[in-house]
């Protein structure tokens, strides 16, 4: 008896249309479609493809709720065990789409399931813990190379056979530890690496370093009396409350708010949302993160020329390095669209 | 931009060019061990630092101790 797979795609994959026909509402069809004749040759007849349940990504993307409920009720009918989403390749919704649909059916199903990602695409980051995501290229160009993975990732688990490491089996990264006990110590695995480096031979790394680029110092600030300054912070400062609920770890968002009215801040309007230092004297003094009253002083005092209304603030506490490229391009295109001259960043 | 941060190296390390040391993790631009007074002080003295190091010409990655 072969396995039973649903295969969800999008509007496009499906045939229904391009990005005007990503409003598509859902739609199961039986047997496969589009792609799913790939993988139906690559089952070999271990599995089949009995449904195929078809969604534009911006539907998905608006109504979520909607289109996860209608989806997951199309699934279900057809009684899988086991449903392939994708792949997306570098498509943003879709790739969001296809890790939430993955993610709904194990919760309420209970089935394996995969998908298939280019790694820079934001369904991996959001998806990557919560099923398979195959390594794909970034375009339909990959298709011929994404599906064997794909359907080996799935009818490995469906045989109930274990994975191996990432780069082995083809999947990215889930970022879940597994403890296993290593023949040898650290300590004598890092001396045999470093000999292996010293003698020229190659070694593989068991823990990759993040590289960080380089940025040309600006030129100085030529006249600081007239210069308008901004602060920004890693340090987690928010308005007491923390209204828009940055987090303590791991910072999904950044905070933007106004000083206008403020000579400086205090345990009464603002507090730290970083879970990374003892936050008892931020909490205390806000300004020994933030220093919004010495700022004012100095303004006053005529060392810079003003001191911009709005601060900008996350927390630092174990946040993505790709995440927090993002917010500081976007804090600084805001900064610069204000036409702040200078910018003081405080870090804890 | 100068960042006014505590541990130096990962401001190093991470690719700041103009870098003041500041007093401590929890406290960068305080000291609770001080009166509130000598406190804003130092602040002063630490953000009097910072605008010294916009208004300085670098070529590199620099520290400004003194």
């Amino acid at each position: 008896m072969a396995y039973r797979v649903v295969h969800y795609i999008n509007q496009f994959f499906a045939g229904v249309g391009g990005e005007d026909k990503a409003d598509y509402r859902p739609e199961a069809r039986d047997g496969s479609v589009g792609p799913g004749a790939a993988f139906t040759q690559a089952f070999g007849g271990e599995a089949e493809i009995v449904g195929t349940v078809i969604c534009g990504d911006s539907y998905f993307a608006e109504s979520m709720e909607e289109a996860k409920t209608q989806v997951m009720e199309m699934i279900s009918r057809y009684k899988p065990d086991a449903v392939v989403a994708g792949p997306a390749f570098n498509a943003g919704r879709y790739g969001t789409a296809c890790g939430a649909v993955c993610e709904m059916v194990a919760e309420e199903l209970g089935i394996p399931t995969v998908s298939g990602m280019y790694p820079e695409n934001p369904g991996v980051d959001m998806y990557r813990k919560a099923t398979l995501i195959a390594e794909t290229a970034d375009s339909a160009r990959g298709m011929k190379d994404a599906v064997p993975v794909m359907t080996a990732l799935v009818l490995k688990q469906l045989r109930g056979e274990a994975l191996g490491m990432p780069s082995q089996e083809g999947y990215i990264e889930r970022g879940l530890r597994r403890n296993f006990f290593a023949e040898t110590t650290g300590a004598e695995r890092a001396v045999e690496m470093f000999a292996r480096k010293l003698r020229g031979e190659s070694f593989d790394t068991e823990y990759p370093m993040p590289t960080f680029d380089r940025v040309p110092p600006n030129p100085p600030v030529v006249d600081m009396k007239h210069a308008k300054v901004a602060l920004v912070t890693s340090g987690g400062i928010v308005p007491k409350g923390n209204p828009d609920h940055i987090e303590a770890s791991s910072a999904s968002k950044y905070g933007e708010y106004s000083l206008a009215g403020f000579a400086e801040i205090t345990s009464e309007t603002h507090e730290t949302a970083h879970g990374g230092y003892d936050p008892t004297y931020a909490n205390d003094d806000p300004n020994r993160v933030l220093p919004v009253d010495a700022m004012r002083e100095l303004q006053k005092q005529g060392f810079f020329g003003s001191f911009h209304e709005m601060f900008y603030t996350t927390v630092g506490n174990g946040t993505s390095v790709g995440n927090a490229k993002r917010y500081g391009a976007e804090i600084a295109q805001k900064l610069k669209d204000s036409n702040v001259d200078a910018v003081i960043v405080t870090s804890t | 931009m100068a960042h006014v941060c505590t541990i130096v190296p990962i401001s190093l390390t991470v690719g700041a060019n103009r870098i003041i040391p500041a007093i401590a993790i929890p406290h960068p631009l305080g000291d609770p061990a001080k009166t509130k007074e000598e406190e804003f002080k130092l602040r002063m003295e630490l953000l009097k630092k910072a605008l010294a190091a916009l208004e300085t010409p670098v070529e590199d990655q620099t520290v400004f101790n003194d």
